[in-house]
C-alpha cells in the first residue's frame, strides 16, 4: 500500500445475474470463462486499487468496460458482490445507513456525465441542495453556495434554471454542486463525455485550476485516452471489469502491460506524455540553464532544439540530475516510440 | 376472432361453422330432441348465488368485526372523512353555509357567487397559459349560468374537486408504495389489471351496500374508478427518472423520504401530471353513472331526463357536462404543462406575487358583501336564463315527423339483417357447446390454464342462471365491437396513411373521448327511441376511440426497412397496405380491440337506461332495489366476460407478435 491511502479496494467484483452472490461465495476467483459459462455478466472482477490523498487518479476504459460500476462501488451506490472499500481506513461496505448517509453527506462529491441537475431547481437551488437536505442554516448555505457558484465562474446566473444553460454551465453547476459540501473525496463519472471538443478543452483547464486551488483526492473517469493523459497522476485501464495496468501516463506509454494497452498509447503524441526526466540522459555535465525534469517534452521542444548544445536537467529541489540534448527530443517528436 | 387463434385449420373452420349452425337451428334442435335443457339452463341447477351473496353482505355489515371495530365503524369512519371536505366544497360552491338547530335552516354565509366563480376560472386559465384559456373556460362557465345549469354544474364541480387530490394523492401514494416495495408491485398490479377489465357496476352495488344512497357512495365509486391509472403512471413515471438523478440523490446524502419527495417526485413531476389530468376525465365520466347511487348535479339531471324521455332536458344538461369537461380538461393540461416548465418567481410580497389570488378573493368578499342588497351578484337571475330545451324537443319532433321514415328503414335494416340474427344464433347456441369451446379456444390461444379460466367462469355464469342475458350482453357489445371495428380500424389506416385526414380523424376521436360516456346516448335516443339499435349506436361512438388510436399506431409504427422492402419487390401501395402494412399492425389493432371490447362492456349499464335486456338492466335494477346479491352476482358475470374476452384477445395477440418476430 502506498503511504497517505485515502481510498482503496481490495478484491471487488460486482457479477449481475441470478446468484451471482452463491456463485462467487462457492468460487472466490472465478476466470472470465467461468463468470460466461454460468451465464453471469462480470462487470467489474477482482478490482484492486489504492488512490493516494491529493491524487488525481483516472479510470480509463472503453464504453462498457465498468467504469461506471467500479466508480459506484467505491461510493457504494451499488452494493459490490464481494470485496473491500476502505475509505480513510474504515470498511464502507459494512457502513450502515446512518453512517453512510453521514460520510456522503460530508464526505463525498460526485460529478454525472448528463450532469444530473434537479429541472425544478436554479442553479442556486441546485447548488445548495446537498447543503438544504443536512438542514444546514439557510443563510449559511446560500453564502455557501453563491461563493462556489463564483467559484466555476458562474456568477450571475444564480438565478437561472438548468434548461436555460449550455451543457458546459450546466456541468459547472454540477460541479460547483458537489464541491459545496467540502468534500475531501470527489468522484467525477465522464464529466465532460457529453460535451464539445472545444468546450471539453476549456472545462479540462477549469478542472485543473480547480484542484490547483483544493487539492481534492480524486477519482475520475474517462473513455478519451487524451484527456485522461492530461489530467491523471495515475490511470487504471479497465477492460472487461478488469484493470488491466495500474500507472503513470509515462509509464503507461513507455511500458504498456499488454498489447490492448499499447494498441491505446499508439495514437497519443509522445511529446505530450513523456517528461524530461524520462529521455534525459544522467550526469551533471551540461552547461546552461536548466529544464525541470517533470515538464512534458512537448512544453520545452522548442527551446532544447533551438539550443545549440545539450541543456541540464533539474529535479524539483532544483538539484540538477542529468542533460537533455536535440536528439533526444527530435526522436520523441519524429520518431517511431522507442524512445527512451 | 377465432379466425386469428387457432392456425386457420380446416378443423377450426369446421367448429366455427357448427357453433354458427348450431347457434341458427339451436332452438328447432332442442324442441326437435325434447331437450329445452340445451338452450336454457333448468332453474332447478341454479346456484342461488345472490342469496349467498346478499346474506354475507348482511352478515358483513351487522355483525363483522376486527376486536371492538366493527365493520360499520370502518365504513362510517371513511364515509365521514370524505364527506367533511365533501360538505366543504358543496357549501361554498351551491348550497351557501347553512345553520341549522331548528326547522327553518338559516343561511350564515351564501354560496360563492357566480360572478367570483367564473372570476376564479378565469384567473387560473390566465395563470395556467394565456388569455385565450381564460376566454375559453370564462366563456364555458358564463354558458352554465346563462343557460340555467349553474346550480347542478356547481354541485358536479364540487364531487370533482373533492374526487381529484383524493384519487390523485391516493394513486401517489400507492404508487411510491409500489415503487419502493417490490412486494407492493406485486400485489397492486394484478389488481389494476383486474381493475382495468371489470366494468364499474361491478362494484357499485356493494359500495351502494357499504355506504348507502348519496353522495358519499358516488365519491367513493368515482375515487375507485379514476385512481388506478394515477398508480400506474406513478409507478412508470418514478421507474423512468434518469438513474443519474438517482444516484446524485443517494451521492447527496439524503434519506429515504427526502430522496423521494425532494428528488424523484418533482422529477417525475411532468408525467406525474398526466395521470392527474387522466384521473380528472375519469371523474368527470363518472358522474352520470355515480348519479344512479346518489351524486346529484348535471348527472342526475340527465339520468332523471332519460328516465322520463325529456329529450330537451337532458340534452341541457348533457352539454352542460361536456362545457364543464372540457373547461376542466383544458385548464388541467394547462396546469400541467405549467408544472412542467419552471417558471421565474417574480420579488415582492405575497400579496404582490399572487395579484390573480387577491383579485379573486376581494371579488368574492364583494359579491358576499353586496350579495346581500342586490342578489343578482350572488345568482344569475332566474328570468335572463336562456332554456334550449323546447328548441331541441322542436327539432327532435321536425325531424322525427319529416324524416321519421328515413331513420326508420336505418334502424330496421340494422335490426333485420344484423342485430337479430346475431341474437338468435347467439341464444341458440347450446349452452354445454358454448362452454366446450370456449375452453378449447382457451386452451389453443393460452395453454391449459386459459382453458380453466374459460371453462370455470362460463360454467359458472350458465349455473349462476343469467345465461340468457349474459347472450344478450355478448350479442350486443359483440354487434357494437364489429361495428366499431368495422368503422375504426380503416380509419385508423387512414389516419396513418394521410397526413391530412390523420389531423381530422384526430381531433374527431380526440372530442369523443372528452365527451363523457353517455352523452352520446341523448341525440340517439331523441332519433331512434328506446332499444338495441340505440344502445348499439351509442357504444359504438363510445368504443371507437381505441379501435382508431391502436390501428393508427400499429400501422404507424411498422418498420421502414419493411416498407422498402416491399417497395423494392414492387408491390403496389394496396398490396403494400394488404401484405406488410396491416398484418404487421394485426397485434397492436387487436390490443385496440380489446380495449373496444372493454369500453363497450363498461357502457352496459348507461345503455340500460334504454330499455336494453340484458346484465346491465339486471344491475341497474338491483341498484334501484338495493338488492346487493343480485347486483353483485350481475356485476360478476359482465366481469366474468370482460375477463374471458380480454384474456383471449390478448393472448391472441402475444401470438401474433410472437409469430411475427416482435416478442420472444
Ligand atoms: N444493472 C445491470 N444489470 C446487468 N448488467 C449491467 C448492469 N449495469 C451494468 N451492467 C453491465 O456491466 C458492464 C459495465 O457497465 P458500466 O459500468 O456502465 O460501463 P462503463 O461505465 O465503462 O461504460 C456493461 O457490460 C453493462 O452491460
Ligand atoms: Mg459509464
Amino acid at each position: 500500500m502506498i503511504p497517505n491511502t485515502k481510498l482503496s479496494c481490495r478484491n471487488v467484483w460486482k457479477l449481475y445475474g441470478a446468484n451471482a452472490q452463491e456463485f462467487l461465495s462457492r468460487n472466490p476467483a472465478p476466470s472470465g470463462d467461468d463468470i460466461r459459462q454460468a451465464g453471469i455478466i462480470g462487470a467489474v472482477r477482482d478490482a484492486r486499487i489504492d488512490i493516494a490523498e491529493g491524487e488525481i487518479f483516472i479510470i480509463m476504459g472503453l464504453s462498457g468496460s465498468g467504469k461506471s460500476t467500479l466508480v459506484r462501488c467505491l461510493s457504494r451506490l451499488i452494493e459490490p458482490t464481494g470485496g473491500q472499500v476502505l475509505f480513510d481506513g474504515v470498511d464502507l461496505l459494512t457502513a450502515s445507513e446512518q453512517e453512510l448517509i453521514e460520510i456522503r453527506r460530508h464526505k463525498m462529491g460526485m460529478v454525472f456525465q448528463h450532469f444530473a441537475l434537479l429541472p425544478h431547481l436554479t442553479v442556486l437551488q441546485n447548488v445548495m441542495f446537498p447543503l438544504t437536505v443536512q438542514a444546514a442554516p439557510r443563510a449559511e448555505a446560500e453564502a455557501k453556495a453563491r461563493e462556489v457558484v463564483e467559484l466555476v465562474g458562474l456568477k450571475g446566473r444564480e438565478d437561472y434554471y438548468p434548461r436555460e444553460l449550455s451543457g458546459g454551465q450546466q456541468q459547472r453547476v454540477g460541479i460547483a454542486r458537489s464541491l459545496v459540501t467540502e468534500p475531501d473525496l470527489w468522484f467525477l463519472d465522464e464529466p465532460f463525455s457529453a460535451l464539445d471538443p472545444l468546450i471539453r478543452r476549456e472545462m479540462q483547464d477549469e478542472f485543473m485550476r480547480l484542484q490547483a486551488r483544493l487539492h481534492k483526492t480524486i477519482v475520475f473517469i474517462t473513455h478519451d485516452f487524451e484527456e485522461a493523459v492530461r489530467l491523471a497522476d495515475r490511470i487504471a485501464i479497465m477492460k472487461d471489469g478488469e484493470i488491466i495496468q495500474v500507472a503513470t501516463p509515462e509509464e503507461l506509454v513507455l511500458n504498456p502491460a499488454t498489447d490492448y494497452v499499447a494498441e491505446f498509447t499508439r495514437h497519443i503524441p509522445r511529446s505530450k506524455v513523456l517528461t524530461v526526466g524520462g529521455i534525459m540522459t544522467p550526469g551533471t555535465q551540461a552547461e546552461g540553464v536548466p529544464v525541470p525534469a517533470a515538464a512534458r517534452v512537448s512544453e520545452v521542444a522548442e527551446q532544447i532544439i533551438a539550443a545549440d548544445a545539450p541543456r541540464p536537467v533539474c529535479d524539483a529541489n532544483g538539484r540538477i540530475v542529468g542533460s537533455i540534448g536535440r536528439t533526444a527530443v527530435a526522436r520523441v517528436l519524429f520518431g517511431a516510440g522507442e524512445a527512451a | 376472432m377465432k379466425a386469428h387463434l387457432t392456425r386457420q385449420a380446416p378443423v377450426a373452420w369446421g367448429l366455427v361453422l357448427a357453433t354458427i349452425l348450431l347457434g341458427w337451428f339451436g332452438r328447432d334442435l332442442a324442441k326437435a330432441l325434447d331437450a329445452r335443457w340445451l338452450v336454457k339452463v333448468p332453474s332447478s341447477w341454479d346456484i342461488p348465488f345472490n342469496t349467498y351473496i346478499s346474506a354475507a353482505m348482511a352478515w358483513l355489515m351487522e355483525e363483522a368485526a376486527v376486536g371492538p371495530v366493527s365493520f360499520t365503524d370502518a365504513t362510517r369512519a371513511i364515509a365521514w372523512l370524505i364527506e367533511q371536505p365533501y360538505e366543504l366544497a358543496l357549501n361554498l360552491l351551491a348550497r351557501g353555509f347553512l345553520f341549522d338547530p331548528g326547522p327553518e335552516p338559516q343561511v350564515l354565509l351564501p354560496a360563492a357567487s357566480w360572478i367570483a366563480v367564473t372570476a376564479a376560472v378565469i384567473a387560473l386559465g390566465h395563470y395556467c397559459r394565456s388569455w385565450g384559456l381564460a376566454a375559453l373556460v370564462g366563456a364555458c362557465f358564463a354558458y352554465l349560468a346563462v343557460f340555467g345549469q349553474w346550480d347542478s354544474a356547481m354541485v358536479t364541480l364540487a364531487s370533482v374537486v373533492i374526487a381529484v387530490p383524493i384519487g390523485a394523492g391516493g394513486g401517489l401514494l400507492a404508487g411510491i408504495w409500489a415503487y419502493r416495495h417490490p412486494l407492493g408491485e406485486r400485489i397492486l398490479s394484478p389488481i389494476l389489471d383486474l381493475m382495468q377489465t371489470i366494468p364499474i357496476f361491478a362494484y357499485l352495488v356493494p359500495i351502494l351496500f357499504m355506504f348507502g344512497f348519496g353522495p358519499v357512495s358516488a365519491l367513493v365509486a368515482t375515487i375507485i374508478y379514476a385512481t388506478p391509472p394515477m398508480i400506474r403512471i406513478t409507478i412508470m413515471a418514478l421507474k423512468a427518472v434518469d438513474p443519474e438523478i438517482l444516484d446524485f440523490g443517494r451521492m447527496a446524502g439524503t434519506t429515504r423520504r427526502q430522496l423521494m419527495w425532494r428528488v424523484l417526485v418533482p422529477s417525475a413531476s411532468q408525467s406525474l401530471m398526466v395521470g392527474v389530468n387522466q384521473v380528472i376525465m375519469l371523474t368527470l365520466n363518472m358522474v352520470i353513472i355515480a348519479s344512479m347511487i346518489g351524486a346529484g348535479g348535471l348527472g342526475f339531471d340527465v339520468l332523471a331526463a332519460l328516465r322520463r324521455l325529456d329529450i330537451g332536458a337532458g340534452f341541457e344538461a348533457g352539454i352542460a357536462i361536456v362545457v364543464l369537461a372540457i373547461a376542466v380538461d383544458r385548464l388541467s393540461q394547462a396546469f400541467a404543462e405549467r408544472m412542467g416548465q419552471v417558471r421565474h418567481t417574480a420579488p415582492g410580497s405575497w400579496a404582490a406575487r399572487n395579484k390573480r389570488t387577491v383579485l379573486v378573493l376581494c371579488l368574492l368578499a364583494a359579491t358576499w358583501v353586496l350579495g346581500r342588497f342586490s342578489p343578482l351578484l350572488l345568482d344569475y337571475p332566474q328570468s335572463q336564463t336562456i332554456t334550449t330545451g323546447a328548441f331541441w324537443n322542436d327539432t327532435v319532433k321536425y325531424l322525427n315527423v319529416n324524416y321519421f321514415d328515413a331513420f326508420e328503414a336505418v334502424k330496421v335494416f340494422f335490426l333485420q339483417w344484423f342485430l337479430l340474427p346475431i341474437k338468435k344464433t347467439l341464444l341458440g347456441i347450446p349452452w354445454p357447446w358454448a362452454i366446450a369451446m370456449l375452453t378449447l379456444l382457451g386452451w389453443r390461444a393460452g395453454g391449459w390454464k386459459l382453458a380453466a379460466l374459460c371453462g370455470a367462469m362460463s360454467a359458472l355464469i350458465a349455473v349462476s342462471g343469467l345465461w340468457a342475458k349474459a347472450m344478450v350482453t355478448v350479442y350486443l357489445c359483440g354487434a357494437s365491437v364489429i361495428l366499431a371495428t368495422l368503422i375504426g380500424v380503416p380509419l385508423g389506416v387512414l389516419a396513418a396513411l394521410n397526413r391530412r385526414a390523420g389531423i381530422a380523424i384526430n381531433l374527431l376521436i380526440d372530442t369523443l373521448q372528452t365527451l363523457p360516456s353517455f352523452v352520446y346516448l341523448i341525440p340517439v335516443v331523441m332519433l331512434f327511441r328506446v332499444g338495441d339499435f340505440t344502445a348499439m349506436i351509442a357504444i359504438v361512438l363510445y368504443a371507437l376511440a381505441p379501435a382508431v388510436r391502436y390501428a393508427a399506431h400499429g400501422v404507424r409504427s411498422v418498420s421502414g426497412e419493411l416498407i422498402e422492402a416491399g417497395l423494392v419487390s414492387g408491390c403496389t401501395k394496396w398490396q403494400l397496405l394488404r401484405l406488410v402494412r396491416l398484418p404487421m399492425a394485426l397485434p397492436e389493432i387487436l390490443l385496440g380491440i380489446n380495449q373496444t371490447i372493454m369500453l363497450a362492456l363498461s357502457m352496459l349499464v348507461i345503455t340500460a337506461l334504454v330499455g336494453t335486456r340484458d346484465l346491465g338492466q339486471e344491475v341497474y335494477i338491483a341498484l334501484t332495489k338495493a338488492d346487493t346479491g343480485r347486483g353483485l352476482v350481475a356485476g360478476l358475470a359482465i366481469a366474468f366476460i370482460a375477463i374471458i374476452a380480454d384474456r383471449l384477445v390478448n393472448a391472441g395477440a402475444r401470438g401474433a407478435r410472437i409469430r411475427f418476430g416482435l416478442e420472444s
